[in-house]
């Protein structure tokens, strides 16, 4: 059967981590692979440009992680649950790091997660949303 | 012969891990959700299974994107705990059951279910988490457990129709066995959430419920449920559900549902449980 990752891009606001995609992120979700290792994590955080260049990622994906700029890292490949050794290792909590991807801080967004989530309602499509 | 007594479905938010391992159950924030679990621990203990098979998704913890199975299965004697980045949970080792577990991979691979087999694992929130909500913090696991972990992860995932039929051959090889064992199948991950871009924090409630009623009543239709739709509606880590559906066909045609409990928020996410039982004759 032909895969059709094509149905994925109309979702809005979402990257789907599709085989293409990982495939393109190896490099990157590796480097995040290693900082499940407490002594991994303290040479990361000691200097972090020397830690990234010991990885062959491409320069856009090691600035993607010096700027924490996750939005970015998923474009480049990268999977959140990957992503997330870079901000435990920041002692950040899911919630913390994954409300810097949306237009709210972080106490906005705690407060729409206790209030019921995100409402559907407007969130289905690109193109219903005028996106795409 | 071996049965399959229960299945269980639950959410395995690690935020919940954490409160349970920092003794926070009872915070105005968290005590709605943990008091939506009283019945379940109380069941349990009532209705303590020799051996349960957990349906879960690592996440990035074990697993990198070296080797990606669709479907394994542990058939160690024992399993570690991993570190996700935070230090690993402050719990006791996982107590494997190789017997049971490598008839039933024998037995899944000889049913054409081309499983990975795993002789070493460590087993992240995704395992932990729900023996965390159904036992809470013992000593020692009241029970020996055979981790199956699915890939949700990466697109594409296995179809539902796929999972379902796992399940139904999950049961044909416990019933096979040789042994007096009472076996339970979970499924977890799930509900609604999303952990990820401008669309984060994406709950749906309504379909969560239906996801719900349709997983007792009519896991047949069920089954058939694309994955665009879970992502669309139930956000794009929601397609955790079809592993629910691998418990529910394990539990044969009909089933008398004993529990249900839904919650909202834990962390990121909208946390559903269920105890389900088949149903006699």
């Amino acid at each position: 059967m032909k895969p059709n990752f094509e149905q994925y891009k109309d979702i809005p606001g979402t990257t789907i981590f599709t085989i293409e995609l990982a495939q393109e992120g190896f490099e990157l979700n590796q480097f995040c692979m290693t900082l499940r290792k407490a002594a991994n994590r303290e040479e990361f955080l000691a200097n972090e440009r020397a830690y990234v260049d010991k990885f062959n990622m491409t320069e856009e994906q090691k600035l993607a992680v010096l700027n924490r700029d996750f939005q970015k890292m998923l474009d480049l490949g990268g999977n959140v649950y990957f992503l997330s050794k870079i901000f435990a290792s920041d002692g950040l909590s899911y919630v913390q790091a994954v409300s810097t991807m949306t237009d709210m801080n972080v106490e906005e967004y705690k407060q729409m997660m206790l209030d019921g989530g995100r409402n559907i309602e407007g969130w289905r499509s690109k193109k219903e949303r005028g996106e795409a | 012969m071996a049965k399959i007594t229960a299945g269980v479905t639950t959410s395995h938010v690690p935020a919940v891990g954490m409160a349970v391992d920092m003794g926070k159950e009872g915070d105005a924030y968290w005590a709605p959700m943990f008091a939506g679990y009283d019945f379940s621990k109380q069941w349990m203990k009532e209705n303590m299974p020799d051996v349960v098979i957990i349906v879960y998704n690592d996440h990035a913890s074990y697993f990198g994107m070296e080797i990606m199975p669709t479907f394994a299965m542990g058939i160690a004697p024992k399993y570690g705990i991993c570190d996700e980045g935070y230090g690993a949970r402050p719990i006791p080792d996982v107590i494997g059951a190789p017997e049971l577990s490598t008839h039933v991979a024998a037995s899944l691979i000889t049913d054409d279910f081309d499983m990975t087999i795993l002789n070493v694992l460590e087993v992240d929130h995704g395992l932990t988490v729900p023996m965390s909500l159904m036992f809470g913090a013992p000593e020692a696991w009241p029970v020996k457990v055979i981790p199956l972990p699915v890939n949700v992860v990466m697109n594409p995932q296995p179809s539902g129709e796929r999972c379902l039929a796992l399940g139904k051959a999950i049961r044909r090889a416990v019933e096979s066995f040789d042994g007096d064992l009472k076996v339970q199948v979970w499924g977890t991950g799930g509900m609604s959430h999303q952990i990820q871009g401008a669309r984060a924090g994406l709950i749906n409630e309504p379909w969560d419920k239906k996801f719900m009623d349709d997983l007792v009543n009519d896991p047949e239709t069920l089954q058939y449920k694309p994955h665009l739709e879970y992502m669309v509606e139930a956000g794009s880590e929601g397609v955790e559900l079809i592993m629910w559906l691998i418990m529910r066909g394990a539990l044969g045609d009909k089933v008398d549902e004993v529990y249900r409990f839904y919650h909202v928020p834990a962390s990121n996410t909208a946390v559903g449980h269920m105890i389900l039982t088949p149903k006699e004759n």
